[in-house]
């Protein structure tokens, strides 16, 4: 449109065109505000929204009991007989050593005079609870593909504290599952735990990937 | 081609009509174990959501020749044929559907089901049902429902497993002994193991060693409108030839 405007004007450039010029600048501009704006709210602000915080009803030292126990991760995430992963311990699992306190923590008081002594199972919340449609087994992957804890769960074992959990407000789900980064790129194989990222392991691995697999 | 689907597992399902009296235990099994819920009046059957149904067909004829004959009907988990997926599996729009091909077994994935019901119009056996509503259980019967089986959800279809998170179950437990084999009876679907004659056998169609192996050689069995081609996994026993008459072969 400028072109054929600047044949018919001939060659002088006139004023109308100079501020034409300009307004297209302003516009150009804007158009970069807005849209850094909009990325802003996209990546920034709107995570932010989407996702509420919980508080555990108690912190927990993975690494010190690690340091104790004799079978590693699954002293305390045991399997039962009948194939069956226990998951997060009960507290009768808890119950076997901390029947009484055991040092001086505020956390250790807590756990004593809320949970242990009234014997009240305590209200974890499980960061890697997936939806009521999938079914996982633990047994096929960690006792017949000797794959590792870390692999999914990522190094959770040799921490301090436990992270904040994190839930999508929308579904209600656990924010691991999407994963933190909100692109969902991957860094390591623990960073999401999507339905993509069991199928994409499974098809690495010419497992079956038929839908019964892993649903229910 | 052959010899590969020879290899695999094929589970499936014969049922002896001639032992079946139709009390219905094998529905009341089902629908308990499969999370099936209902509503406050049941009269309109239409609505009525029963994986395992129990037909009853008669031979017509006035006493004293009136015979009666009752037809468990689950899902057929047909195997298709000519190179064809089960009438269910070809027409899903969602993939909401599809064949196991280590078992044989149909699935059917609520959460990707969208409730167009293609499925069940293509389905020549009415396997499939749609939730019109959701599903309540009143008072405290919630703490009843199995935690292996997820409940569905209005608008979507659903239909039987052959009770899959059995085999799940089974799984894991044989893979915590270090087995990737399935034992005959550690394998059972819900309708099978509840029926009180006995009259229906489940297992693996391709393993000789398996009871359904022999029992689907009979001379007496059949399966329900195999003409179409759909090559069903559950095959059924009678010796009256007015009922495998009835089948519509």
């Amino acid at each position: 449109m400028s072109k054929q405007e600047e044949k018919k004007d001939g060659e002088g450039l006139d004023s109308t065109s100079d501020s034409k010029y300009s307004s297209d600048k302003v516009g150009i501009a804007l158009f970069f505000v807005g849209f850094g704006i909009a990325l802003f709210i996209g990546w920034v602000i709107f995570p932010k929204l989407l996702y509420s915080q919980k508080k555990q009803p108690l912190d927990f030292n993975h690494s010190t009991h690690l340091e104790v126990v004799d079978n590693g991760c699954e002293d305390c995430h045991y399997f039962r007989e009948d194939g069956s992963f226990s998951g997060v311990p009960r507290l009768a699992t808890c119950a076997e050593c901390h029947e009484e306190a055991q040092g001086e923590s505020s956390e250790e008081a807590t756990l004593i005079t809320k949970y242990i002594e009234p014997e009240k199972e305590i209200p974890w919340l499980i960061y890697s609870k997936q939806p009521d449609c999938v079914f996982f087994s633990h047994a096929a992957h960690v006792k017949m593909a000797k794959i590792e804890c870390k692999t999914c769960h990522g190094a959770k074992g040799e921490s301090d504290h436990l992270p904040v959990y994190e839930y999508n407000r929308i579904t209600g789900y656990s924010r691991d599952i999407w994963g933190r980064s909100i692109s969902g790129i991957k860094r390591n194989s623990w960073d999401s735990m999507k339905m993509d990222d069991c199928a994409e392991c499974h098809r690495k691995n010419g497992v079956n990937n038929a839908c019964f697999v892993c649903h229910k | 081609m052959k010899e590969a689907y020879k290899e695999t597992t094929r589970y499936g399902m014969v049922i002896d009509l001639d032992k079946c009296t139709g009390c219905g235990t094998c529905m009341v099994a089902c629908m308990a174990e499969n999370n099936i819920s209902f509503k406050e009046d049941e009269t309109n059957k239409l609505d009525s959501i029963t994986w395992m149904r129990v037909y009853k067909i008669t031979n017509g004829r006035p006493y004293p020749n009136t015979e009666i004959c009752y037809i468990p009907r689950p899902c057929m988990h047909c195997e298709g044929s000519h190179g064809h997926p089960a009438p269910c599996v070809s027409v899903c729009p969602a993939t909401a559907t599809d064949q196991d091909p280590k078992t044989g077994i149909v699935s059917q994935i609520y959460t990707r089901c969208f409730g167009c019901r293609y499925c069940m119009a293509a389905c020549p056996y009415h396997a499939r049902y749609f939730n019109w509503w959701d599903p309540v259980w009143p008072g405290e019967m919630e703490k009843y429902l199995n935690p292996d089986v997820s409940p569905r959800m209005r608008g979507v279809v659903e239909k039987c497993s052959f009770c899959h998170h059995r085999l799940q179950r089974a799984k894991n437990k044989a893979y915590l002994e270090g087995r990737r084999e399935i034992r005959e009876d550690e394998y059972i679907p819900a309708c099978a193991q509840a029926c009180p004659a006995n009259a229906i056998t489940f297992g693996d169609l391709n393993n000789p060693e398996h009871k359904v192996y022999k029992l689907k050689k009979s001379p007496y069995a059949f399966r329900l409108l195999e003409r179409l081609g759909t090559n069903p996994k559950v095959y059924y026993l009678s010796r009256k030839g007015w009922v495998r008459r009835a089948a519509d072969n």
